[in-house]
């Protein structure tokens, strides 16, 4: 991706490049040029057509203890890019930076050894839970994978720790997994992914397949675990009202690439990017007052093919406020508008006084 | 089109009446399940009825019974569906069968599942037309490209030769959409129509359905669990519980002053956009496994606050509570002149014995 100018201190492996996450601090995690591209499966025999660009270039920091969310809509490379960075993805090019160690270029054995740091939080448990195995067995599995799994009684314990831990009673070690609801099962894929103490937790949708109800309880059995065990999380969601509550640091992605990435509050006091604005302008809030009175942008069309990404800006083919020159041609580098606030926008600061209006 | 009744449907009058539905699945060797028991409303011509609930409140079972797709085996429907006073429960497979495409449409969550994927979209409309009215395959062709152009699908006269596989997730609810008007229908039964698609797409397809209700004056039964999209088009609510009305009103009343304490936790629960930011959320405790039958106390008794001895008696009825604001709580919500949040808030206080005399 472009080089910003003027980008704060950046870890050697990658100079020159900008992070959209983190006001560094001490990242636990630095991605820098992230690129994760797929063969095109265009032409006669299903192979050859241009490569799908799933995560094109990405950079971002996440500080130690914090929570980074990512956030976009299907097919803009979340997911993608929360498995490149434990390596369930093989990226193509670039590096991720996990406590000064680069993951990227590590072989089988290390990789292993760092994975016990890294864990994953999947978003149906149902389907990342083997159902043949009771509780106990699940989350003794990574114990063992692992080298941690002690004696007979050593385990036990460490089972009803855990289950203690995510709010689970002792009892459900001896249940399997369909006896449980949807919201107990997430929080047995929590306690399964905690057992072998991890530093990161990254979390892909942790709460979309939940009933609305029990959405709460899970964020905030998340921010719980966060406080006592000192986690440092990537939650991947496409719900902005669950990441704006859970998270210190959101980056905002479209097609692949980061679009805009704000500390706290700024993403939702002042949208700068305008997919970012009218991402917040389309998700309904439940009070019929705040429904009545707002003025929705509709953006035109689909999400562009990830094959052929237009050129310049890649949202300028649906972008309400897309301007005659420099959108399509010239590819907007991600610049701080404000303090740990960066946005990919020729024209942000325009759209921002309200000099362009959308059409 | 046709609309042999408008003249007879007075504003009041409803087009749709369900009254005391019951649907009961039974199989061999277990016990029955009461799915929706004993659940009555109306839907009005131009107007939207929501109907709102969890996994397992019955909602998806009501409009499958109403529109007569239940399985014929091990199932039993009970009460009325009246369709401009003809029961569509008692109706013969012919009669029923003329009705649905033509009066009655639908739509449902997964367009993928709904659309047959080796037919090209158009005669997937065509086929609607053909069997329902007396257009000529050329006329039907033509109508089918212009109810393609009408829920904004770009380029109507290319797409209409394409298969639902060429075509992006909002395009596929367009073209379930463009079926389901095809005959301009009277009613129109949309089962959580956006809840496959992102949220900018999700916009797009809420605004269509909320035209079309305004522009043909559609009677509209949408089925959902997203309260932000029930505040925004709804003209009235219907909450449901493990199979039963929990409470029903205006939209603007239901969310202001939601006296179910089903309903005002659920409110309670939702991270919003708008909300404070940094508040611990309020989750609904255990999940919506946790009932006990409607004959021997409020289902929602396990999970609720604010539960006592009162409301352990059987078949608890709905209490009217204003005009047009039903509700089935022993102990109701909030102060008849709170506002949406003080109201909801309050669902962690113990009950003001005061505000459920009316019970």
């Amino acid at each position: 991706m472009s080089v910003i100018p003027g980008a704060l201190e950046q870890p050697a492996s990658h100079p020159g490049a900008s992070a959209a996450g983190g006001p560094a601090g001490d990242p636990l995690l630095s991605v820098r040029g992230l690129e994760v591209h797929y063969p095109g499966r265009g032409g006669l025999l299903g192979r050859g057509g241009a490569p799908v660009r799933a995560v094109d270039g990405v950079d971002l920091d996440v500080a130690r203890g914090t929570t980074l969310g990512l956030v976009g809509e299907s097919g803009c490379g979340k997911s993608t890019l929360g498995r490149a960075i434990l390596r369930l993805t093989e990226p193509t090019a670039g590096s991720v930076i996990f406590d000064g160690t680069d993951v990227t270029g590590l072989r089988r054995e290390p990789l292993r050894l760092l994975r016990r740091r890294m864990q994953m939080v999947f978003q149906d448990p149902m389907a990342s839970l083997d159902p043949r195995q009771s509780v106990q067995s699940l989350l003794v599995e990574p114990l063992v994978a692992h080298g941690l799994a002690g004696g007979r009684g050593e385990r036990e314990a460490r089972v009803r720790e855990l289950l203690d831990l995510v709010g689970l009673p002792g009892s459900a070690s001896g249940k399997y997994p369909h006896e449980f609801s949807g919201g107990q099962r997430q929080r047995l894929g929590i306690a399964r992914a905690l057992a072998v103490e991890p530093d990161l937790v990254v979390a892909d949708e942790p709460v979309s397949a939940l009933d609305v109800s029990v959405q709460a309880q899970v964020v905030n059995l998340l921010e719980d675990l966060q406080e006592r065990l000192g986690l440092t999380y990537l939650v991947i969601a496409h719900d902005l009202a669950v990441v704006r509550h859970i998270a210190d640091a959101v980056v905002v992605m479209y097609l692949g690439t980061v679009v805009e990435r704000a500390e706290g509050e700024d993403l939702y006091t002042a949208p700068a990017h305008p997919y970012t604005i009218a991402l917040m302008s389309a998700i309904p809030v439940p009070d019929p007052v705040v429904e009545d009175a707002r003025e929705r942008i509709i953006l035109r069309g689909d999400l562009p093919s990830p094959a052929a990404p237009p050129s310049g800006c890649r949202f300028h083919t649906r972008c309400p406020y897309r301007q005659p020159t420099r959108c399509d041609t010239e590819v907007p580098a991600l610049r701080e508008v404000s303090p740990g606030h960066v946005v990919a926008c020729h024209f942000a600061e325009q759209v921002a006084s309200g000099a362009i209006t959308p059409s | 089109m046709n609309r042999p009744g408008a003249a007879a449907t007075g504003a009041t009058e409803p087009l749709l009446s369900v009254r005391d539905l019951e649907v009961v699945f039974s199989a061999r060797g277990r016990a029955d399940v009461r799915a929706v028991d004993g659940v009555s409303f109306d839907v009005r011509a131009g107007q939207v009825m929501a109907l709102v609930g969890e996994s397992g409140s019955g909602k998806s079972v009501t409009s499958l019974a109403v529109t007569g797709l239940l399985p014929a085996r091990g199932v039993r429907v009970g009460g009325q569906a009246l369709l401009r006073g003809r029961d569509l429960l008692t109706m013969g497979r012919r009669e029923l069968d003329g009705l649905r495409g033509s009066e009655v449409a639908m739509v449902f969550q997964d367009p993928m599942t709904s659309l047959n994927p080796v037919i090209p979209v158009g005669l997937q409309i065509t086929e609607v037309l053909r069997r329902h009215t007396d257009l000529s395959r050329a006329a039907a062709k033509e109508r089918a490209v212009e109810l393609l152009g009408r829920v904004g699908i770009p380029d109507p006269r290319r797409r209409v030769g394409e298969y639902p596989h060429q075509l992006s997730g909002g395009m596929r609810q367009r073209v379930m959409i463009a079926v389901a008007l095809a005959c301009d229908p009277a009613l129109l039964i949309a089962d959580e129509p956006t809840t496959a698609l992102d949220v900018t797409i999700q916009a797009q397809v809420i605004e269509l359905l909320a035209s079309l209700v305004r522009e043909q004056n559609t009677a509209m039964l949408l089925i959902t669990h997203d309260l932000g999209v029930v505040a925004g088009v709804c003209d009235e609510v219907t909450v449901m519980y493990s199979g039963r009305v929990v409470e029903r009103a205006e939209r603007r009343e239901l969310f202001a002053r939601p006296r179910h304490r089903y309903t005002s936790g659920l409110l309670a629960s939702v991270p919003r956009l708008d909300g404070d930011r940094g508040a611990r959320l309020v989750p609904i405790p255990g999940t919506p496994r946790d009932v006990v039958p409607w004959s021997t106390a409020c289902a929602f008794a396990p999970r609720c606050p604010v539960a006592d001895d009162a409301c352990a008696s059987g078949d608890l009825a709905l209490v009217a509570d204003g005009p047009a604001h039903v509700h089935r709580c022993v102990h109701p919500a909030g102060d008849p002149t709170a506002t949406a949040t003080s109201a909801t808030s309050t669902s962690t206080t113990p009950p003001t014995t005061t505000t459920g005399a009316t019970s």
